[in-house]
């Protein structure tokens, strides 16, 4: 699984760092960024995908890379 | 009065000190619009020549135009000449007066990636008028040449806000990804590159591409665009160039995205690795020198309260990031903070990197490092109140600080 965040989007309610800390990260303000690339771990895929529902602005999409080498 | 010309001696390849527009006869006459080799002998000719991105990034051309081939669909290109650094000149520059030169460089890397269109993207009207009365003056390209002129804004020429707006959005940045290279211009990959990076490929025949196109502002008695070899040593090109009218105590380097150098930097040599490895960086080529008189604490503060005003508002962490650290800079200069505004300031120039879906967050927070980094003794002058020229003026302008004047418009280029 590979997904986003648009940082453009997100508001700083905070709530996918409390379901998945590994994955998001929070600045003073409590604005999320990825603390990797946006693959994500079998094993975290479960708190991953709650922050991916319950971000209450869909800052946080599952991302499939465009189409490439046709 | 801005100069315009080249270090004495040396090459020019991309300016023309005259200040005339070239016409097509005249960039004909000097080899312009030669037949072209084929993309894949083009690509390792961008490749072998080491060309990088001229527009503040120096990422390698040719990485990114094989990328863009290599991405599904057809390629669209995107010259990008909106230069919203306020101390640089040189793309507007370029396009007023070397259309032709633009417009061929486009037509390579059209070439190079397999493009059917280029958008020439621009916010001066003058380069607008110049670009496309020269678009208008070729037949036969196969590429369509289309010339779309944006607000003028700092954010508007970051590649995904030049994407955006041509897609008919506000000319704000994405975040990424995906990558124009991957998906742009009508979902087409989309091979974004500056006016001087795309003005390099046609000369690239008469060997590499050693010079670059250098604003030079602040204390200097003939600020102005000049053409240099890359590797100059910066005390070298400025005493060359006329030399400057104060002793210099500092440089805010590549416009305001490379940040502060001490006094230092007069023994660097202006190249991207150099700097870089040196924590700053040459990014569009524009170089202020400060005085003793113009306290590195207040240029900061000036700089990251532009930053605050002119970041696209979109990103959380930018907007109350550049905010923070201009309210703490504004605080130092005022002589009003304290150690824990210091330690915050520190701290937030170092977490907030990367944090934005565009690099203006990371030319703040790089602002603030190297100010702390290369100016250590004048900020804490700020935390006993002994810096004598805040005392005088702790005034935070509104004004662009340093910004540079485009060089008149050339007369054919004037309307009436």
């Amino acid at each position: 699984m590979r997904i986003k965040l648009d940082r453009t989007v997100c508001d700083g309610f905070s709530r996918c760092a409390d379901h998945a800390p590994a994955t998001f990260s929070l600045d003073d303000w409590g604005y999320a960024s990825l603390n990797g690339d946006g693959a994500v771990a079998p094993d975290d895929e479960g708190d991953v995908r709650r922050a991916l529902l319950d971000c209450p602005v869909h800052a946080i999409t599952e991302y499939r890379p465009p189409a490439a080498g046709h | 009065m801005t100069a315009v010309g080249v270090l004495p001696g040396g090459p020019a390849r991309l300016v023309r000190p005259d200040g005339r527009v070239e016409t097509l006869g005249a960039y004909r006459a000097g080899g312009g619009y030669r037949d072209l080799p084929a993309a894949a002998e083009l690509l390792d000719l961008v490749e072998a020549a080491g060309l990088r991105g001229r527009g503040g990034a120096a990422f390698p051309a040719a990485r990114k135009m094989r990328a863009v081939r290599a991405a599904g669909g057809r390629p669209v290109v995107l010259a990008n000449g909106e230069e919203g650094e306020p101390a640089s000149v040189k793309d507007r520059w370029l396009l007023r007066t070397r259309p032709h030169l633009v417009l061929d460089g486009v037509r390579h890397a059209a070439a190079a990636v397999g493009a059917d269109l280029a958008y020439v993207y621009v916010s001066d009207p003058a380069a607008e008028r110049a670009v496309a009365g020269a678009a208008a003056e070729l037949t036969g390209l196969p590429f369509e040449p289309r010339v779309v002129r944006v607000g003028p804004a700092y954010v508007a020429g970051e590649e995904t806000a030049a994407v955006r707006y041509v897609n008919g959005g506000p000319a704000l940045p994405s975040d990424k990804p995906p990558r124009p290279y991957e998906s742009g211009v009508a979902g087409r990959p989309t091979l974004v590159s500056n006016v001087e990076t795309l003005a390099n490929l046609p000369l690239l025949t008469g060997g590499p591409p050693g010079t670059f196109l250098l604003t030079l502002g602040g204390r200097v008695a003939n600020p102005g665009l000049y053409e240099l070899p890359f590797g100059t040593p910066m005390r070298t090109a400025i005493e060359a160039l006329g030399g400057t009218t104060v002793r210099p105590a500092g440089y805010l380097m590549g416009g305001y995205f490379g940040g502060l150098l001490n006094a230092r930097g007069g023994d660097l040599p202006l190249d991207y690795d150099a700097l870089a490895a040196e924590g700053s960086g040459l990014g569009c080529g524009a170089v202020t020198v400060l005085g003793a008189r113009d306290c590195p604490v207040h240029v900061a503060a000036e700089v990251m309260a532009y930053f605050d005003r002119s970041n696209a508002g979109q990103c959380g962490s930018c907007f109350n990031g550049t905010a923070a650290m201009s309210a703490t800079l504004s605080a130092l200069v005022a002589q009003t903070a304290a150690d824990a505004d210091l330690d915050r300031l520190r701290r937030w120039s170092a977490t907030l990197r990367g944090r934005g879906a565009c690099a203006t967050l990371d030319g703040a927070a790089a602002l603030a490092a190297s100010l702390l980094r290369e100016f250590p003794g004048a900020v804490r002058a700020h935390l006993d109140g002994s810096c004598p020229p805040c005392r005088t003026d702790s005034r935070i302008g509104r004004a662009a600080p340093f910004a540079v004047q485009v060089p008149g418009i050339p007369a054919e280029l004037r309307r009436g």
